[in-house]
């Protein structure tokens, strides 16, 4: 037993060494894999990935080394795996977050401890702005820009009353407030559903008798599949149009909805079918490594990938913040959304595109991008924030 | 007035909804005295084996079968592998393993089903609307929702009140000890009333399907609720999960409904939409605080 144990102990160390010869740089990736959102989490994954794998092992010709956690959607368990990553692994980049609620607990740790996040989804009003911080790039989007597109697109549209509708927490919020700052119509009704509802038989009831010209909501993931079905089966669904941002319909809830999707606008900063170079090796890539449609949350795994590619390239893998930081802020990448630039906060400047949910080849729905909403498209914090 | 009629049929059918899974619930943890926190699994797996039936085979018929063998069979089978094991310890390892078989079945869906949320649609046949009453449209599928969980509440009744087996149910209720003394054979009647529980739980799951998301997790979302709805009814009574469910599909319904309405004729907008909401989701939770006040048995204890 004794001996087993010294040949195991020799065995690491070997191990050990090895890895110190090519030293990867190692990526903390805190992520949401479990519960009903896990899918979002497993996405960004996937394509992050993705594109290790078709840079051979390497971010920016530099071996790297993704460690993965499950945040399981707690803002605690996000902070706890954000501090062994720090202090146990010592790891200097991080990614993955996945909800508000969770980055929002969890990145200030990170910042202020010197390391860089990179947030290829969630990005809060709060650290958009004030609390902006040299170590927070997004490569996503502000939360808020999402739904200022949908509400610009609404007013390109010509409606004039709307009935919108968020779950009752932060993004739900800032949802509603995003949306309301680019429609020039009239809100005719406003409601809050809780975040845990799945039955929204009396929200249907109120939008019927208020009677609006369009509905804007917010409901991500498996709420939206229950909201949209919900809203077909009451019969309002091609009586009162419908005028989402891309959360609340992607490529895996628009499967779920089915034709129940059809006819609706969208607004998104990315589709599959986008006509870019490094969209299409995107595209071709996932489709063939995992056989399924990728949602908006891969793509915006993968540029985050890409993202890193270029600042590791620049510094030759060296994990030096400062020059790191330096780097990254060049956004010197193709992004698979086209047209991409950081901002003074760090948030994306890009344009927003508007989506069409049509019946494609096979019969089954598609999102196909029908035309630009706004562009070169920052978001509404960039002035309080003082880098 | 009719807008105040539908959100009446709507708090209906979420109260038959929330009863299905009560009466499994209450029945378990009043006859046995065990905490059942993997209850909602068997929601869950209920509407995933008739999602998956239904888009296999396209027979509405075999989806509800699938989905009923599926909840009861797994059901019976947790009773016998797992909880006969704990009847006799505290109420703290049964809410341990529970909660373990809640974990072990969302990872298994995951590994079979993947994260992906399923597609359920509606039957052709109960797609579509109908008109009540002038100016009254209500989706059919929802009547059949509340026309089915009626039937339940029904044929509970006569099971419970009207049958030797429902005869023994009551007694193991009150008289444990009794009914195991004079030789009935009290370990199947255990995995028949937690089969007939998990029957349910998976009825209310696959009618669930197609109105939600058949996802990971479905079952969490509503089993607290449904712990509302036993504790305001009086823990081991069917009548209670009943009442106690239909009022608290009612009451969450009508405030999430007209609260923010009431709300704006002395507030702002917003403000009101925000207060409004904000109560809504505390209502029912202030309602159980109310009635374990006034009545801390619940509104029909079982055990008198």
């Amino acid at each position: 037993m004794k001996l087993r144990g010294l040949l195991f102990g020799i065995a690491a160390a070997l191990a050990a060494t090895t890895a110190l010869a090519q030293q990867p740089v190692k990526i903390g990736m805190i992520t949401t894999l479990s519960g009903p959102g896990g899918y979002l989490g497993q996405d960004i994954r996937d394509a992050f990935k993705l594109a290790i794998e078709m840079g051979g092992g390497k971010l920016g010709g530099v071996p790297v080394e993704l460690v993965v956690e499950d945040d399981a959607l707690k803002p605690g368990q996000g902070k706890q795996i954000a501090e062994k990553m720090l202090k146990t692994d010592g790891i200097k980049i991080m990614t993955g977050i996945v909800f508000s609620n969770v980055a929002g607990a969890t990145v200030p740790d990170i910042v202020d401890a010197g390391a860089l996040y990179v947030s290829p989804n969630a990005a809060p009003s709060n650290f958009a702005g004030k609390e902006c911080n040299e170590n927070y790039f997004v490569v996503s989007w502000q939360n808020d820009s999402l739904h200022e597109s949908a509400g610009q697109h609404a007013t390109n549209l010509g409606y004039k009353k709307a009935f919108i509708l968020a779950p009752n927490y932060q993004a739900g919020k800032d949802a509603l407030s995003g949306f309301k700052r680019l429609f020039k119509g009239e809100v005719v009704g406003e409601v809050y559903t809780r975040l845990d509802q799945t039955d929204f038989a009396a929200e249907m009831a109120q939008i019927r008798s208020a009677n609006p010209d369009v509905v804007f909501q917010f409901h991500p993931g498996g709420l939206g599949i229950a909201f949209l079905r919900q809203y077909q089966q009451a019969g309002l669904l091609g009586k009162v149009p419908m005028v989402l941002a891309e959360p609340s319909l992607d490529a895996t809830t628009l499967k779920a909805v089915g034709d129940a999707a059809l006819g609706l606008s969208v607004t998104s900063h990315w589709n599959t079918d986008f006509d870019n170079a490094s969209n299409k090796a995107f595209v071709e890539a996932w489709t063939k490594a995992y056989n399924r449609v990728p949602t908006y949350y891969a793509s915006q795994g993968y540029d985050t990938a890409l993202a890193i590619a270029s600042a590791l390239k620049a510094t030759g893998g060296k994990t030096d913040v400062p020059a790191l930081r330096k780097a990254l802020s060049k956004a010197d990448f193709q992004s698979v959304r086209g047209a991409f630039k950081f901002g003074t906060n760090q948030h994306p400047i890009q344009d927003w595109y508007a989506l069409k949910v049509e019946k494609g080849a096979d019969g089954t729905p598609v999102l196909t991008t029908a035309g630009k909403v706004l562009s070169n498209h920052g978001d509404a914090y960039a002035a309080q924030c003082k880098l | 007035m009719t807008l105040i009629l539908e959100q009446l049929l709507n708090g209906l059918q979420f109260g038959v909804m929330l009863f299905l899974l009560a009466a499994g619930l209450t029945l378990i943890f009043g006859i046995m005295g065990v905490i059942n926190l993997a209850h909602g699994s068997l929601y869950m797996v209920g509407a995933y084996a008739a999602a998956f039936a239904a888009a296999q085979t396209n027979s509405v018929l075999l989806a509800v079968l699938a989905g009923l063998a599926a909840a009861a069979l797994l059901g019976m089978a947790m009773e016998v592998f797992v909880l006969r094991r704990l009847y006799a310890r505290d109420h703290l390892d049964q809410v341990l393993a529970t909660f373990a078989l809640i974990l072990i079945f969302n990872q298994s869906v995951t590994i079979v089903f993947g994260r992906q949320p399923l597609f359920v649609s509606v039957p052709p046949a109960l797609n579509g609307s109908v008109e009540l009453l002038p100016g009254l449209t209500y989706p059919v599928y929802r009547l059949i929702i509340i026309a089915a969980g009626l039937a339940v509440a029904l044929g509970l009744y006569l099971l419970i009140n009207r049958t030797r087996i429902g005869m023994l149910v009551r007694a193991g209720a009150t008289h444990r000890e009794m009914v195991r003394a004079l030789g009935v054979d009290i370990r199947l009647l255990y995995t028949a009333v937690f089969g007939l529980g998990a029957l349910l739980a998976g009825l209310a799951g696959l009618m669930a399907g197609p109105i939600l998301a058949v996802q990971v997790g479905m079952g969490e979302q509503i089993l607290i609720m449904t712990f509302v709805v036993v504790v305001i009814g009086g823990v081991g009574s069917i009548r209670g999960a009943f009442f106690g469910a239909l009022l608290v599909g009612l009451v969450d319904t009508s405030l999430r409904a007209f609260l923010p309405g009431l709300l704006r004729q002395v507030m702002t907008g917003s403000e009101a939409d925000a207060l409004g909401a904000g109560l809504a989701s505390m209502g029912i939770y202030m309602l159980m605080a109310v009635v374990l006040l006034v009545r801390p048995k619940g509104l029909f204890p079982a055990n008198v």
